[in-house]
């Protein structure tokens, strides 16, 4: 099935696929989809093999779920398996019924129809209770208490907890928490507009990447707490067999104990906007050593951070890293241009809040001024009060970027001396 | 269409004094002013499945952009925000403006010829109750079609059941207007329901007590009074919803004290009885289509109107299966698993029936046949994967993934529009006088299957595989299966165009049914002539 690129140009019936999907852009032609979906055939003729021939019970790599790696997700994979086969044995059992009574019993060969409206004889009863006494054993016996026990397990979450990582969501990227270490960073997809858009070749983990993963060590139960500051999110790992919602103003949780290193990806599953599907969740299971290497490493840096936030920054130092924390925090709303998007978003190019005043007489924040909606946000809209995730030194950086860019042109800067005095 | 509407309307009598009369009596206006006024059943349940089909292929259309767009990872051809709203307006029309009423049209059209009365019991309301429908219908695209002019920012683009609610009160216009819509259609399907109620309870021929009322009579009596208690609760959280945009409540606000799960729990009171509201006029139906043509008494009668009943006792207990994932207290996911396992048993009862509907009988397979075997097939996949997800562990995985979106698609399109389909072409010729090409209803229902199985067989791999739903873009690990579903989808599209050919001209002209249509047909509405007249039953039929 494997076709090589040249050839895929001189093979007509591809030649006739082409004219259908011309709204492809230039870099996404459909040929390119086509070679692509050409790779991953195979597997869908398996998947149609198994599913209308063969015998469930070897068709285990089409139930599967992505490589189980939490007893968590290892137990639910097992039961969702178990329970596929269930049912197709159910269905086959009965369609087979279906199936003969439709060949068999057709006016055209003859039959003549019965008059019967319901079991007759002790025999035709037990025939037609059966299947339900064993519908329920299969229900709240064979399934039902080795659920009840997963899912036991599952809300465990407390119980011999190593550690904690507390997950914020907001519209969208997710910012990760380890309070017993004082880490906190903002993870955010860092798939390119360009890929999205097709003006550049899509990379192999498109939409499922992230600037900073959440790192976790493996063979830990790692206890996770889950707010959001907006709507609500779901944190949603397949690998780890847990999903639990992010919910503005409730805290939920849910556990992960992963068993082997590796990267896992996910993304957010509740429908959460126009970002929803840009919200990628990208882990990192490393052995404990190299967590706690890291671990020190990042707070080298936290407090490298706070000793540089101390000093007079100068103009360069914040618009480089204002542009930095624009792209990462910003643009997925007010768009990288600063236009916004009408209608959803305001653009900060030309607007008269970020050509406004921060402060007043006193130094203290001027109400609903540039500082003071980053800072706190606008309630009731997806502008969050940023002050809570977004350190001094990045929230003078990204104010003076913003009000120095995208035309507008203010002139001034806030250091970040300032901004930890006014929080 | 004017050619039947006319012809169905008009009383061939010896007496040409009385048979004017007659007209004049059946019809104080022509034209438009007839559709506008008309009170009598058959009229209004024309009117409602011409709305339903009309709906059916909007909400196609709506689904075709949103597959074109899910066709290759990237982003074609639509905006993120531009594809929320397509999928969102394409399920709130298929549900509530395409499947609903069509379903409400059959009610109307038979159930007063089913049980020997002579029009529902309030007609006047009846009327009422389908001409709010265009007008929510129009509500609900008003600022789809605005954004265009570059007013406002669009329909609703917040899923069928809206249910993300601090996201409800960051969005525009367009929620509003579907709250709107939603009062509107809570008043329409109130009314249709009472009706159906008060007919059903009170109109019934002599001789014919409860437990002799047919099948669907008695699927729509128990859908109508989930409607009945299942509305009121859409309604109230839509207006809390309105109260909370506009007027400074603050029921499912987290940032003022409010409880945004508040608002999931009380739409999913009503979504769940809504499911089975879609589904129980389709189960209704089923067996009348399998006895005709199985030329068998139905099977088991009594257990599958008991069974209905169960299913509605238990569509109203079951809710919060739903929500698994919000972090429900662990008691509350263990009992809302085992309640959620316990429909599989009224549920099965059904399909036995099925299944003793067509054992021993003689079967032929015209096109009804067809759709309703096809219809227990599917829905049965369907019914079926609804037993794996309330496992919550289960869940876990495959809640808000692709897995869900087969899931519903089954129970949905293979169980309640399969279902209406075998309803139209069984009773199509009852309401015309002509029977429809029985050739291409075949070629319609084989091709409607395999597409269908095209378009959804590989969402259940795309989601197992881990694709979360309402996604406009996807990893490229998605890409196969999701080629396979819009190449599917769009071939179902295309042959429901088909389905409008067949109906159009069976409408138009065709052999002449009789009263009786098919072979095995049993029931009152088929001791009429096939069309019947425009008034039936005004002296009550006698039922032994």
């Amino acid at each position: 099935m494997e076709l090589a690129g040249a050839s895929i140009h001189d093979d007509p019936a591809i030649r006739v696929w082409r004219l259908p999907f011309s709204f492809c852009s230039r870099h996404e032609t459909a040929n390119f989809h086509i070679r692509q979906i050409k790779k991953q055939l195979p597997l869908w003729f398996w998947i149609a093999f198994f599913l209308f021939v063969s015998e469930p019970a070897h068709a285990k790599s089409i139930w599967d779920f992505q490589e189980p790696v939490t007893p968590v997700a290892r137990t639910s994979l097992a039961a969702s398996v178990e329970f596929m086969r269930i049912i197709m044995g159910i269905y086959i059992a009965v369609f087979a019924v279906f199936a003969y009574s439709i060949f068999k019993h057709r006016k055209s060969s003859g039959a003549q129809p019965g008059t019967f409206t319901g079991p007759g004889s002790r025999r035709q009863w037990i025939l037609a209770i059966t299947p339900f006494l064993l519908l329920i054993y299969i229900d709240y016996i064979w399934m039902g208490i080795p659920a009840f026990h997963a899912i036991s397990r599952m809300e465990d979450t407390r119980t011999a907890a190593d550690m904690t990582v507390k997950v914020t969501a907001s519209q969208w990227k997710w910012q990760y928490e380890y309070p017993d270490e004082g880490i906190s960073f903002v993870s955010a997809m860092a798939t390119s507009q360009g890929q999205i858009h097709g003006r550049e070749a899509k990379g192999e983990h498109y939409l499922l990447e992230v600037d900073n993963p959440l790192i976790l060590p493996t063979n830990k139960k790692v206890r996770i707490l889950l707010i959001s500051t907006d709507v609500i999110h779901s944190w949603w790992v397949p690998s780890f067999g847990v999903k639990r919602d992010a919910v503005p103003g409730y805290l939920r949780e849910m556990w992960v104990n992963i068993e082997k290193p590796g990267i896992y990806r996910g993304q957010c599953a509740q429908l959460c906007g126009d970002g929803h599907s840009f919200m990628p969740i990208v882990v990192e299971a490393v052995a404990e050593p190299q967590f706690n290497e890291w671990v020190a490493q990042k707070k080298a840096q936290s407090s490298q951070a706070e000793a540089v936030a101390g000093k007079a920054w100068s103009r360069e130092e914040l618009m480089a890293k204002g542009d930095e924390v624009y792209k990462v925090v910003c643009s997925a709303c007010h768009q990288a241009d600063g236009k916004g998007l009408p209608g959803a978003f305001p653009a900060l190019s030309g607007s008269s809040i970020v050509n406004g005043p921060m402060l007043d007489k006193e130094g203290h924040l001027f109400k609903d001024g540039h500082l003071d909606r980053v800072m706190n946000g606008k309630p009731g809209t997806a502008m969050q009060a940023f002050k809570n995730s977004l350190s001094d030194a990045e929230i003078a950086a990204v104010v003076t970027y913003e009000r120095n860019s995208f035309g507008n042109r203010m002139g001034d800067m806030v250091q970040p001396a300032q901004v930890k005095a006014l929080r | 269409m004017a050619r039947f509407i006319i012809r169905c309307g008009i009383f061939k009598g010896e007496d040409m004094t009385e048979a004017t009369a007659a007209v004049a009596h059946d019809h104080p206006h022509a034209g438009i002013m007839r559709w506008l006024t008309t009170t009598n059943h058959k009229d209004l349940g024309i009117l409602y499945m011409s709305f339903g089909g009309i709906m059916f292929f909007v909400g196609g259309l709506f689904i075709m952009a949103v597959r074109a767009e899910l066709l290759y990872p990237g982003l074609q051809l639509l905006s993120p925000g531009m594809y929320n709203q397509l999928f969102t307006l394409h399920a709130l029309i298929m549900v509530f403006g395409a499947i609903m009423p069509f379903a409400t049209g059959l009610n109307n059209y038979l159930i007063p010829l089913m049980i020997g009365a002579p029009d529902m019991a309030l007609p006047r309301v009846n009327n009422w109750g389908f001409w709010i429908l265009p007008f929510a219908a129009v509500l609900l695209l008003i600022p789809f079609f605005l954004q265009f002019f570059g007013t406002g920012s669009g329909a609703t683009g917040l899923g069928w059941m809206m249910h993300n609610t601090t996201l409800d009160i960051q969005s525009g216009i367009g929620i509003d207007f579907a709250i709107f819509t939603i009062l509107l259609l809570g008043v329409s399907s109130l009314t249709g329901a009472i009706n159906v109620v008060v007919t059903a309870l009170n109109m019934r021929a002599p001789g014919m007590v409860l437990m002799k009322m047919p099948l669907f009579v008695w699927a729509w009596l128990i859908t109508a009074f989930m409607l009945i208690l299942a509305m009121p609760v859409f309604s109230a959280a839509a207006t809390m919803l309105l109260t909370d945009r506009h007027f400074g409540t603050h029921f499912f606000d987290a940032a003022n004290g409010g409880d945004p799960i508040l608002l999931q729990h009380l739409i999913w009171f009503f979504g769940h009885p809504e499911v089975y509201i879609v589904l129980l006029p389709a189960w209704g139906l089923i067996p009348h289509i399998l006895a005709t043509f199985s030329r068998k008494p139905v099977y088991g009668y009594r257990a599958q109107v008991y069974a209905l009943c169960a299913i509605c006792f238990l569509s109203f207990i079951v809710w919060s299966h739903h929500m698994l994932t919000s972090g429900l207290p662990l008691a509350a996911e263990v009992y809302f698993m085992y309640a959620t396992m316990a429909i599989s048993v009224p549920t099965s009862v059904l399909v036995f029936c099925w299944l003793g509907a067509i054992w021993r009988g003689a079967m032929t397979f015209e096109t009804p046949m067809l759709f309703a075997l096809g219809f227990v097939a599917h829905f049965g996949m369907g019914a079926l994967t609804g037993l794996v997800l309330p496992d919550v562990a289960v869940n876990a995985q495959h809640h808000n993934s692709y897995v869900l979106v087969a899931h519903f698609h089954y129970t949905f399109f293979g169980g309640g529009i399969f279902g209406m389909m075998a309803a139209l072409y069984y009773w199509l010729p009852k309401f015309t006088g002509h029977m429809f090409d029985e050739k291409l209803g075949r070629l319609h229902f084989w091709l409607t299957v395999i597409s269908f199985n095209i378009t959804f067989i590989p969402q259940w791999f795309a989601g197992l595989d881990g694709m979360p739903r309402h996604v406009a873009d996807y990893a490229l690990r998605f890409s196969a299966m999701n080629f396979i579903s819009s190449v599917g989808a769009f071939l179902l599209g295309l042959t429901q165009l088909l389905l409008v050919y067949i109906v159009v001209r069976c409408v138009r002209g065709g052999p002449k049914a009789t009263g009786q249509v098919w072979e095995g047909a049993q029931g009152l509405e088929f001791t009429l002539p096939s069309p019947p007249p425009y008034h039936t039953f005004e002296t009550p039929p006698e039922v032994k």
